[in-house]
């Protein structure tokens, strides 16, 4: 199964199938891979414990405590980011190791195992880490086995993923911020050649010739404006139907028909 | 074609088209609209005419906890898997850990999960586990700071091809502490 090829931390008992010496002097960056994949405190803690084949309810405290606390310090060293909880469980490791050293009186005689209400929690996690594994192990949908289905699709939008260096944009942001200011500021001028005058030019060049081509219509010194003053007026022309449009090809030269001889 | 072998061919186009998991109820209306009137025994024995159909191919019928579903079969999964394996199915030991929690006590709050993980639940487990519709918020337990009850849905059961929660792995029995403590020397 392909849960197998995920890496698991085999934890049960009996089966040494990690190979942590005791020294832990192993390449840094293996140790990495182990520490990274414990899923929190209990976790390491039940691993310290399993390690030494030992039963939870034999837990020496003092024993684990030192282990415990010589994990965390490399995690830390090894920057492996330390959730808070790690260090919570060190107190609290800390706290039962010292209330076991105190020599017991007579009165607290009756006074409980400072250490049961951590191996409670233990066992508890314990079990519910063991199921998680039962479930992990299931047969999952698509990864052990696949859906027959010939029902369309549901397409999830994908979002694409942008990729870009810190240099690209560095040079994005350089060149967006020496960019002219074309929007500082905005005049607005009159219009110096009117559509309306246009209009009753082209229609005033139609009553002498049914079609004519379009550069008829501008002057050259006109510029872009004389041209798209022209094109505006052949426009409104042919909505209303006193010419047509006529142009054999994309990009080819346009003509303008005249649909109402005689007009005027 | 008879009449027997047109409902098992619908039968199996509806499991065909559906692409999800689909209960008899709902074939037995799909049915109706096309004013076939088929109750649930004979819609049954359509689809066991398939699974014999299926025998020698490499489909099956399978009942999950929303209904039956077309697929196929295991074993052809290892040729498949290249084909989809895009990592999304890597799930992590934690997500495995909290998923598992809310299936045996649900309804549970994330506090009830740090509690038995003694370690913060992140956010991204609990979004990840609602993107996958494995999870969903049931309520708010009436606490201060109302909490959200988290439950798992049919989604996480059809996706382990389970029809109900009591076809989970069992969990291990609770093992009595303080009797056993009691024997223990302390100190």
């Amino acid at each position: 199964m392909k849960a197998q090829a995920q890496l698991e931390f085999p934890l049960f008992k009996g089966e040494a199938l990690t190979q942590l010496p005791d020294d832990l002097f192993i390449p840094p960056e293996a140790l990495e891979i182990f520490l990274e994949d414990f899923s929190g405190p209990m976790d390491v803690l039940l691993y310290l414990i399993q390690r030494k084949d030992i039963d939870i309810l034999e837990l020496d405290v003092s024993e684990i405590t030192g282990q415990y606390i010589q994990y965390i310090e490399l995690m830390d060293a090894l920057k492996i980011e330390l959730a808070a909880d790690y260090l919570v469980m060190a107190a609290t490791l800390a706290q039962i190791k010292s209330r076991m050293l105190i020599p017991q009186s007579e009165e607290e005689e009756e006074e409980q195992d400072p250490r049961s209400e951590l191996i409670r929690r233990l066992q508890e996690y314990q079990r519910y880490k063991s199921a998680a594994e039962s479930i992990a192990n299931l047969p999952r949908v698509d990864r052990d086995f696949f859906l027959a289905s010939a029902a369309l699709p549901v397409f999830k939008e994908q979002q694409p993923q942008v990729e870009i260096s810190a240099k690209e944009l560095a040079a994005i942001f350089q060149e967006t911020s020496t960019r002219p200011k074309f929007s500082a500021h905005h005049e607005i001028y009159f219009e110096e050649l009117s559509t309306q005058d246009r209009i009753a030019l082209i229609l005033s060049i139609l009553n002498t010739s049914n079609v004519i081509q379009f550069f008829q219509t501008y002057q050259k010194k006109e510029g872009k404006q004389g041209v798209v003053v022209s094109f505006l007026a052949s426009l409104d022309l042919a909505k209303d139907g006193y010419v047509e449009l006529i142009q054999n090809k994309d990009s080819s030269q346009l003509y303008l028909k005249s649909t109402t001889r005689g007009f005027h | 074609m008879s009449i027997e072998q047109n409902l098992t061919n619908i039968v199996e186009s509806i499991l065909f088209g559906a692409g999800r998991p689909i209960r008899l109820s709902e074939i037995r209306t799909l049915l109706g609209s096309q004013n076939i009137d088929a109750d649930l025994p004979n819609i049954k024995i359509a689809l066991n005419e398939l699974e014999d159909r299926y025998v020698m191919s490499a489909l099956e019928i399978k009942e999950v906890a929303s209904g039956y579903r077309l697929q196929i079969k295991n074993e052809f999964g290892d040729f498949l898997y290249p084909l989809w394996n895009d990592n999304s199915n890597r799930l992590s030991k934690a997500l495995m850990e909290t998923v598992s929690i809310i299936a045996f006590k649900q309804p549970v709050t994330r506090g009830d999960i740090e509690e038995i993980r003694g370690v913060s639940v992140s956010t991204q487990i609990i979004r990840s586990l609602l993107d996958r519709e494995w999870i969903k918020a049931s309520g708010y337990r009436d606490v201060p700071g109302r909490p959200t009850l988290y439950e798992t849905t049919n989604i996480f059961l059809n996706d382990l091809s389970l029809k109900s929660l009591n076809d989970l792995p069992p969990l291990p029995e609770a093992l009595p502490v303080e009797g056993a403590l009691d024997q223990l020397e302390v100190g």
